[in-house]
């Protein structure tokens, strides 16, 4: 009998005032709340930002230098080596704007760094996307789990992440990066690897970043489980299976979306930290990260070689920060931001719509 | 007076007491006060143009539903709202105007000049400190007193509202007090700096029966006692009409009405303040049988002689009663047939988990519900009543004793097993709090409609027709099928609740305190749409509530308990006109009257009862 706090009783009536916003446009059929989250998502300036550049960078980096075998647009790709135009100083130019032969300019034994940092930029999206999807996916189910059913099935769960948080993760990812890179050996794994060295390692790294998003899943369900709904669910005979998925998971969604873009972006950095450590990818294949390893004595001498790839990992990160912190705040109504001086008046009371209707059809 | 729209010859008509202690200057002046809320580009107005004063040692009480303002308006008044609020008007606190005060001297105000007492003790005091810790920290923040000197001050203050043992008080964490004392020593620290102003914010929603009409008793001397203005904020006319001189009836932001206790009380003007009224459900005026006298039966039941009321007219009101009570037990004895809820000696534990040992909430509880019978179970909170109705839909194993629900005996049934299931089909449960019992991703047409599809019952067409029917008889719009929870009132959201509990059209109904998250306008309508529908459709139900009041209007039977056992039941005649149990005496008398009269009465056969030495 917990009467509601100022606070939730302030929410309910916003709650109630957008219940009456879309009521007064007569739309009979009401919101879902997946509506609601996109509507303030799209009400997010950052985030529309965030979303634009990265799907930008996303098209120009798989369209440009091509991928999974099709080939793309520009005329050079990573390993090409071509003569050096002017030294290997970026062709491109703001005023006049002019493309030219190598934008982003060339090393020193003239491959283009253009297609080099859109092979990169192709390589850390697939790192990210991998460990986004594996890392969601195993942390929701075992998070799951263990909130769920509590006792023995969760003592297990939990103690299994404690022992991998435990690992250092450097450690661990230089152990697979030998494996996956020794080329003696003719086994079926090494030969994959070989190819695809960062499909491997994003692979990993999924299966040991699912960590932290269990313990916050579990977090989630453990309050969710004692929700009432979860009872009358029960009691209308609902097998565990459907309460997990139907009723539960859905709630916890908006935790799990927001620490799922919060873990890709910083999944960039680590295949980043791990290709300049000289773990990650090798070459010839080439990551952002190993670009700028491997450019960094030529600091002095030619820095676009360090810039370009640099504001590449800036540009990807930013973007998927901010989309992030937009999603953050659509699932989270209380951050929602007021600015007082564009504000709108009104004269109806936020109390005024729902009690009314109520009390019409008591009668 | 208050209301500026209509002025007000009538308020010589009434003089009380208070009105003539009444005469100084108001310490609290309110002028055009209207608070703002700014949401989704827009400002939502919370409160308009409000006018009040209030004078020293007098109460006023600022009554409305939830959503009305009437905490909002109050807060303001302190400067304590969000950032997304905006106030304007005039708030004079002796002459001195606080809106529009730089936040330094808001800061000396707060605690000092004006003091809060808020609804919920346990998130109001802070756990990681002492009681004694925060009230000298009050004490020191707006004195210049050595600590010793705050210690004994504390001290002095927790005697005074009359907590039994003051220096372990003193040294005692919030979580080590029970919640009657957590909202004495709130009390204390809120009085502390002897506040010119109080503000108590709902103080007693949080509160049982007994326990709210203890803290009441002690608002009442302390007002006596230290002759400050009290704002009292609550949706409880029962409260009200404990403690009020003055009432403002508040609705969508206004005040509709407002005028001393007895004018409200008596003479209703505004048709909301009669609504409103009209909707507190009376103990012992219920059912559509003969009213019940309570104060008299309880008078009877103790042999206590009541000094305001006239001995001939209580010894009228006995005679009365004992007939009534002769035909209800002549009624009782009718053959009811096979009992759909059937409990001998049940005891119910929460299994234990971790460390922590099984807890036994519920020991030797006989309890049989015959169909179509409702019974009302009663009892403060951890009593063991909402125990009792999750084990009887299996949410709870049995731990002793045997239970039999529709037939089948369910105490040694595995957790979600087969028998389990198969019971359910004839079960209905509606739950507490509105908003947390419906699923918020789904629309509540499938959430009313989930029991029947899991039961394999109706799909498709046929499960959307009868979602309708089911919609048809809760008294909602069928367009309703496609909104979600967020969108409905509370009022509505607990009608769905009851269509989804109704959707297999079962034998035994549990409600679980259905009603006692909504407002009392809302509450009773919707008890109201309960009875209908339990007469239409027949179904047993078990009524598990802390309020007398609406079980009284509800059920046939009340079994009362008191610490996991029943202590006392009967047919709902026997409990309210002669109790025997003194807990139920005692409940009974605890439960404040919407009427200042009456529950003066009542208010002394309480002493009375606690004077006779009753444990």
């Amino acid at each position: 009998m917990t009467q509601p706090t100022q606070e939730e009783e302030l929410l309910a009536q916003q709650a109630l005032a957008e219940a009456a916003v879309t009521e007064s446009s007569e739309i009979i059929s009401g919101l879902s709340q997946g509506q609601i989250v996109r509507k303030r998502f799209f009400g997010h300036t950052g985030a529309l930002i965030g979303l634009a550049v990265f799907a930008l960078i996303f098209l120009l980096a798989f369209t440009s230098v091509g991928a999974f075998g099709i080939p793309g647009w520009w005329k050079y790709n990573h390993v090409d080596v071509s003569p050096l135009v002017n030294d290997g100083v970026p062709t491109s130019s703001f005023w006049p704007l002019a493309w030219g032969e190598h934008p982003f300019g060339q090393d020193r034994i003239g491959r283009d760094l253009f297609a080099m940092t859109m092979r990169g930029a192709q390589q850390s999206i697939t790192v990210m996307v991998l460990i986004g999807a594996i890392a969601g996916a195993v942390g929701a189910i075992v998070g799951g789990l263990a909130g769920y059913f509590r006792g023995w099935v969760e003592a297990i769960l939990m103690r299994l992440t404690d022992v991998i948080i435990i690992i250092p993760l450097l450690l661990l990812a230089a152990v697979v990066g030998q494996i996956a890179n020794r080329r003696d050996q003719g086994s079926w794994l090494t030969g994959f690897a070989a190819n695809n060295g960062v499909v491997i390692l994003g692979v990993f790294l999924g299966f040991v970043s699912w960590v932290g998003l269990a313990r916050l899943v579990r977090g989630e369900f453990l309050t969710l489980r004692e929700r009432e709904f979860v009872d009358a669910a029960r009691i209308s005979g609902a097998s565990n299976a459907r309460i997990i998925f139907k009723h539960i998971l859905p709630n916890a969604v908006g935790v799990l979306i927001v620490n799922v873009t919060l873990t890709m972006s910083a999944a960039i950095l680590l295949e980043t930290a791990l290709s300049y450590l000289g773990l990650g990818v090798k070459a010839p294949d080439t990551s952002l990260g190993l670009l700028v390893a491997q450019n960094q004595e030529a600091f002095a001498t030619r820095p676009w070689l360090f810039w370009f790839p640099g504001l590449f990992i800036i540009l990807i990160c930013l973007s998927i920060n901010f989309i992030g912190d937009g999603l953050r705040d659509a699932f989270d109504p209380r951050q929602k931001k007021f600015k007082a001086k564009t504000a709108v008046e009104t004269t109806r009371h936020s109390s005024a719509t729902a009690p009314v209707a109520e009390a019409s059809k008591g009668s | 007076m208050t209301d500026n729209a209509t002025p007000e010859p009538e308020a010589t008509q009434l003089e009380t007491e208070s009105d003539k202690r009444a005469q100084g200057a108001p310490v609290l002046e309110v002028r055009d006060l209207s608070v703002d809320f700014g949401v989704d580009k827009k400002w939502v107005p919370a409160a308009i143009g409000l006018n009040y004063e209030v004078r020293a040692g007098e109460v006023l009480a600022i009554v409305g539903e939830s959503g009305s303002g009437k905490s909002a308006s109050s807060m303001a008044l302190l400067g304590l709202l969000p950032s997304n609020s905006r106030v304007r008007g005039s708030v004079k606190l002796s002459g001195k105007e606080l809106l529009g005060e730089k936040s330094g001297n808001i800061r000396d105000v707060r605690g000092k000049e004006v003091a809060v007492i808020f609804q919920e003790p346990m998130t109001a005091l802070n756990p990681v400190y002492t009681v004694g810790a925060q009230i000298v920290e009050t004490l020191r923040l707006h004195n210049a007193i050595s600590p010793d000197e705050a210690k004994q001050r504390a001290v002095r203050m927790l005697e005074l509202v009359e907590l039994p043992d003051p220096e372990k008080a003193f040294k005692s964490y919030p979580h080590q007090l029970s919640g009657g004392q957590r909202q004495r020593a709130m009390i204390a620290q809120s009085l502390s700096c002897d506040p010119k102003l109080l503000i108590a914010d709902e103080p007693t929603t949080a509160l049982d029966v007994t326990v709210q009409a203890e803290i009441l008793d002690l608002m009442r001397n302390l007002r006596n006692k230290l002759d400050s203005a009290i704002i009292l904020i609550t949706h409880d006319m029962g409260v009200v009409a404990d403690l009020a001189d003055r009432i403002a009836v508040m609705r969508h932001g206004v005040i509709v009405e407002s005028g001393t206790a007895q004018q409200i009380f008596n003479n209703p003007r505004h048709e909301y303040t009669q609504a409103l009224l009209a909707a507190v459900p009376h103990l012992g005026q219920g059912a559509d049988s003969a009213d019940v006298d309570v104060t008299a039966a309880l008078a009877a039941a103790t042999h206590s002689e009541l000094e305001s009321v006239d001995h001939d007219e209580l010894v009228r009101r006995e005679v009365e009663n004992q007939a009534a009570l002769q035909l209800a037990a002549e009624e009782a004895a009718k053959p009811k047939g096979e009992p759909v809820l059937e409990l001998v000696d049940v005891a119910i534990e929460y299994p234990k988990q971790g460390r922590v040992p099984a807890f036994r909430a519920v020991e030797g509880a006989n309890l049989v519900i015959y169909p179509g019978q409702v019974v009302g179970l009663v009892g403060e909170s951890g009593s063991g009543k909402t125990t009792i109705g999750r084990a009887a839909v299996g949410l709870l194993p049995v731990a002793a004793g045997s239970m039999r629900v529709v037939g089948q005996d369910i105490s040694g049934a595995k957790r979600n097993g087969k028998q389990l299931h198969q019971v359910r089909r004839d079960i209905g449960m509606v739950f507490q709090d509105p908003s947390s019992s419906l699923n918020p991703r789904l629309p509540i047409g499938e959430s009313i409609g989930e029991p029947m599809y899991l039961a394999g019952v109706a799909k498709g067409v046929d499960l959307q027709k009868r979602i309708e029917t089911l919609l048809d008889q809760v008294e909602l719009p069928r367009g309703y099928r496609n909104r979600y929870p967020h969108e409905l009132s509370g009022g509505q959201k607990q009608r769905v609740g009851i269509a989804r509990a109704l959707s297999l059209q079962p034998k035994l109904m549990v409600a679980d305190e259905p009603t006692s998250a909504l407002d009392v306008s809302v509450q009773a309508k919707v008890l109201e749409l309960f009875q209908n529908l339990q007469k239409e459709l027949g179904f047993a139900c078990l009524f598990v509530t802390h309020d007398l009041a609406v079980v009284d209007v509800l059920a046939d039977r009340i079994c009362v308990m008191q610490r996991g056992r029943i202590v006392e039941q009967g047919s709902r005649e026997q409990i309210l006109r002669n109790p025997q149990e003194p807990y139920t005496q005692r409940l009974l008398a605890a439960v404040p009257l919407p009427d200042p009269e009456k529950q003066r009465e009542r208010r002394e056969l309480r002493a009375q009862l606690i004077a006779a030495g009753i444990e």
